[in-house]
């Protein structure tokens, strides 16, 4: 599939999901820039602080030629969904999914306390695939955190999916926008990782999609 | 982002609400900068330290938002421009000087800034800050986008310096957490030079004493700055409408909602038969402009968070103005239309203007709907909120939880605010022990009242606690209260190096400042022992001479104890990624289910670097969560949980 040029939709509504901890709010932020650097007018809506402490997160991306959109995705609009975590992928898909949403999942799950107790179950990742595939036009899995991990640190694992989420082709973006981005964001010495890490989620993307 | 809210103007950049926020004082020349950390406030202050070196600033994390508004007024006094920052509970803090300080009048143009938590998404209350500017009549003004964020400022300190009154700015979470593009002013050059001319009599504005009396010819001079902000409001670009001429239904809205609210009119197509009347200025309303808006349309939905203010205030014009505007139908919180509590969202305003207009809206098709009935969706977990892995907190309400059920006579630990607050938020994270939260330093001051009835039967051992930053902001006086009366309590300070809740800002516990200079750090333990309490600090990762420590101290029964529990956050810029040491599970040592530790581990210590394998029915560390504090290699009694110390 070839990059699209122009977004398809506007607003184009992204939603990057996962736990606390895992690096959602720079996800958002490397993604928007890069969507701001193309001349796109892009809302982030997320929250921070208490909620970050192990709970779920959500960061919503509104990108336009034109207009400033609300910092919430309306029920049913997302357009495509990053889950840094399997089940928060379901999540979101519950209430901002529909049949012609893409999905990218990160398939290394963050057990919520309630599983770790044994009070509530984590559902097997062939269920999280057959129920994510029935809810969706299209899901990608990737092992995004073990890359991260050989890569030397598990946070990795937000820039293998943003890599992953470049090579899609459905937004306007390429690797030079996120060198860019990052080269602004982050110190000298972390750069050549986080290249890296792109890549290696571009490379996923490709060998599954093309 | 990387490149600061200084850099030059004319450029388009995604910013911060916040961002937005703390740039657009930076453009109206702002010299002084003071507030106190709070969610979703923190980031205005914490962007002009960062800049505060270069653009020759004062920034400073006041200890508390009272003092934080105090320091602010003095710069203004002295002629310069000033901000003061807080959330909105801290304007409840700081309100006894804010209504004196309306009374006084302002000299260089000050603003307050207060972001509001609809929703509660990081609080414990669901309060408003923009019924005090109503209260204590000052203006009140509301960005609607991130451009407004950032524009607003400017217009708002020249407002203040016109008026010589102090303006309030109210952003929400999803203002201020939100991002967007922004078009970035140019920066000014000139400084103002600090004087305070203070020789005159009170009566001359600019050179005289400032006090809020004579109270009622202070209080007659702010009500003619109001109807005169009211004149200028009815030409402010800020109030805007779009749509047709006579709409059939007219929505009302400001800050966040008119998002939402454009969003709504977008997804129900209606354009041309639904109006947006946005206001920037909230209180006082331009009255011209909403009476002739309200004129024009006989339907009318006001769009708010939470309480209905706007409402409330549209509907006193709309009955001043009743032979004008004619026969109106209002819709919004009084009827039910928009709820009342919690945050808004373009589907619920969607909802609120199709139930007017008789036009269904569902965001979903039937058919998605209906999969989403299938059974995996409702067992997809639920993710409680809980102390991070290695946060010391877990081990100090593991420490109380193990003291007082040892003590056993049903002790209990009055709650405060910060992240320990998710004791009281999921009550398992605190093992059941926090029973009261309320307002910053409320626990000690609660503990203080408890403390004083053992002569009316109370027995059970009292407890509070309070985070470092919180004792300093508003835990001293009450534990002075509790020294005085010889109040029979423990306060266990979690003393965990920095206001952790809300990003590591500084506090007066700490040697250095918002702008990172070296400053002198007011000791913990030495204010609590001049104080006249009874001192000791443990590291709560020695589980167990901590908790012997603390059963000593329950024991002790004579006035006011403190425990400094000190063991800095996990998240912490020097110990994060660092781990103490390795930690394992040793297989044939954890006999799982068969232990009759009944699964401490995971069960009731809930750390989410534990897991439970229940193919080998045994605990397991999950390596990428864990970090490595290895408190839970104490907690297991078989002691198959092993730890080693990480060399360095």
């Amino acid at each position: 599939m070839k990059r699209k040029e122009r977004l398809q939709k506007d607003p184009y509504n992204i939603v990057i999901t996962g736990v606390g901890g895992q690096g959602n709010v720079m996800a958002s932020r490397v993604l928007s820039n890069m969507l701001v650097r193309r001349g796109y007018r892009v809302t982030i809506g997320e929250t921070f602080g208490m909620s970050q402490r192990g709970g779920a997160v959500m960061s919503h991306i509104r990108v336009s030629p034109k207009a400033q959109w609300s910092p919430q995705i309306p029920r049913g609009k997302a357009d495509m969904v990053v889950a840094l975590e399997p089940v928060e992928a379901i999540r979101v898909l519950m209430t901002y999914g529909n049949p012609k949403v893409m999905v990218l999942i990160n398939t290394r799950p963050i057990y919520p306390v309630g599983v770790i107790t044994g009070e509530l179950t984590y559902p097997s990742l062939q269920e999280i695939e057959s129920t994510v595939k029935s809810l969706s036009a299209g899901a990608w899995f990737l092992d995004a955190t073990v890359e991260a991990v050989k890569l030397g640190n598990p946070i990795l694992g937000n820039i293998v999916m943003i890599g992953a989420v470049a090579a899609m082709g459905e937004l306007p973006v390429n690797r030079g926008d996120f060198e860019d981005v990052i080269s602004r964001t982050l110190p000298a010495d972390k750069l050549e990782v986080n290249l890296q890490a792109f890549d290696i989620g571009a490379a996923k993307i490709e060998r599954q999609y093309f | 982002m990387a490149a600061g809210i200084d850099q030059s103007g004319g450029v388009e950049v995604l910013l911060m609400g916040n961002e937005a926020i703390a740039r657009g004082a930076l453009e109206a020349g702002v010299q002084v900068a003071a507030g106190y950390p709070g969610t979703p406030s923190s980031e205005v202050v914490e962007n002009l330290a960062r800049v505060a070196e270069k653009n020759g600033l004062y920034v400073e994390w006041s200890v508390n938002e009272k003092v934080a508004m105090e320091v602010a007024a003095a710069a203004s006094f002295a002629g310069l421009r000033s901000l003061c920052v807080m959330k909105q509970n801290g304007v409840n803090v700081a309100s006894d000087f804010l209504l004196h300080l309306v009374g006084s009048g302002v000299r260089g143009g000050m603003v307050l800034v207060t972001c509001d938590d609809p929703g509660a998404l990081s609080s414990v209350n669901e309060g408003e800050s923009r019924h005090f500017a109503r209260m204590v009549e000052i203006p009140l003004l509301e960005p609607g986008d991130f451009q407004e964020a950032k524009d607003m400022l400017p217009w708002a300190f020249a407002l203040s310096e016109e008026i010589r009154s102090l303006v309030m700015v109210r952003s929400v979470t999803r203002m201020s957490h939100a991002s967007g593009n922004v078009v970035l002013g140019e920066l000014p050059t000139e400084k103002r030079r600090a004087f305070f001319s203070c020789e005159s009599n009170v009566f001359d504005l600019d050179h005289g004493p400032l006090y809020s009396t004579p109270v009622i010819r202070k209080h007659i001079l702010q009500q003619e700055r109001i109807r005169r902000v009211r004149e200028i409001s009815e030409k402010c670009t800020f109030n805007r409408y779009e749509g047709p001429e006579n709409p059939e239904l007219l929505v009302i809205t400001s800050s966040a909602c008119t998002l939402y609210s454009k969003e709504a009119i977008h997804l129900l197509g209606l354009k041309d038969r639904v109006g947006l009347l946005k206001l920037g200025t909230t209180w006082p309303i331009p009255s011209e402009l909403v009476t002739r808006r309200l004129a024009a349309a006989e339907k009318v939905l006001v769009v708010e968070e939470v309480l209905p203010f706007l409402e409330d205030h549209v509907k006193i014009l709309a009955a001043e103005t009743a032979g004008r505007i004619g026969r109106t139908q209002f819709f919004g919180k009084n009827d039910g239309t928009i709820p009342m509590v919690g945050e808004l969202n373009p589907d619920l305003v969607a909802k609120a203007i199709g139930s007017i207009l008789n036009i269904s809206y569902e965001g979903m098709t039937p058919a998605y709907e209906e999969s989403l009935k299938a059974p995996t969706m409702a067992r997809i977990p639920q993710r409680e909120q809980t102390f991070c892995p290695g946060c010391p907190h877990r081990a100090s309400f593991w420490v109380m939880h193990e003291a007082l059920a040892l003590d056993g006579r049903q002790g209990f630990v009055c709650g405060d605010i910060g992240c320990y607050s998710l004791a009281a938020i999921s009550p398992a994270n605190g093992y059941d022990t926090m029973k009261t939260i309320h307002s910053m330093g409320s626990g000690t001051g609660l503990a203080s009242g408890f403390g004083k009835l053992g002569p009316f039967g109370l027995d059970q051992p009292v407890l509070a606690v309070c985070g470092d930053s919180t004792f300093y902001h508003a835990a001293i006086p009450a534990l002075i209260n509790a020294v005085h009366h010889k109040a029979n309590i423990i306060l266990v300070v979690l003393d965990n190096g920095g206001t952790a809740m809300t990003g590591f800002q500084s506090h007066p516990g700490l040697g250095v400042n918002a702008m990172n200079e070296a400053v002198p750090a007011v000791n913990l333990e030495r204010v609590c022992q001049t104080l006249g309490a009874r001192v000791e600090v443990r590291d709560p990762f020695d589980l167990q001479e901590t908790r012997k420590t603390l059963n000593r101290m329950i024991k002790d029964e004579t006035g006011v104890r403190v425990l400094i529990m000190r063991q800095i956050c996990a998240l912490s810029p020097e110990k994060r990624g660092k781990r103490l040491y390795t930690v394992s599970v040793q297989e044939d040592l954890c006999l799982g289910e068969k232990c009759g530790c009944n699964r401490l581990c995971t069960r009731i210590f809930r750390c989410p670097g534990l897991g439970w394998d229940p193919a080998k029915g045994k605990a397991v560390v999950d390596e990428v969560i864990c970090a490595g504090c290895g408190v839970c290699a104490l907690v297991c009694p078989a002691g198959a949980i092993q730890r080693q110390e990480v060399a360095r």
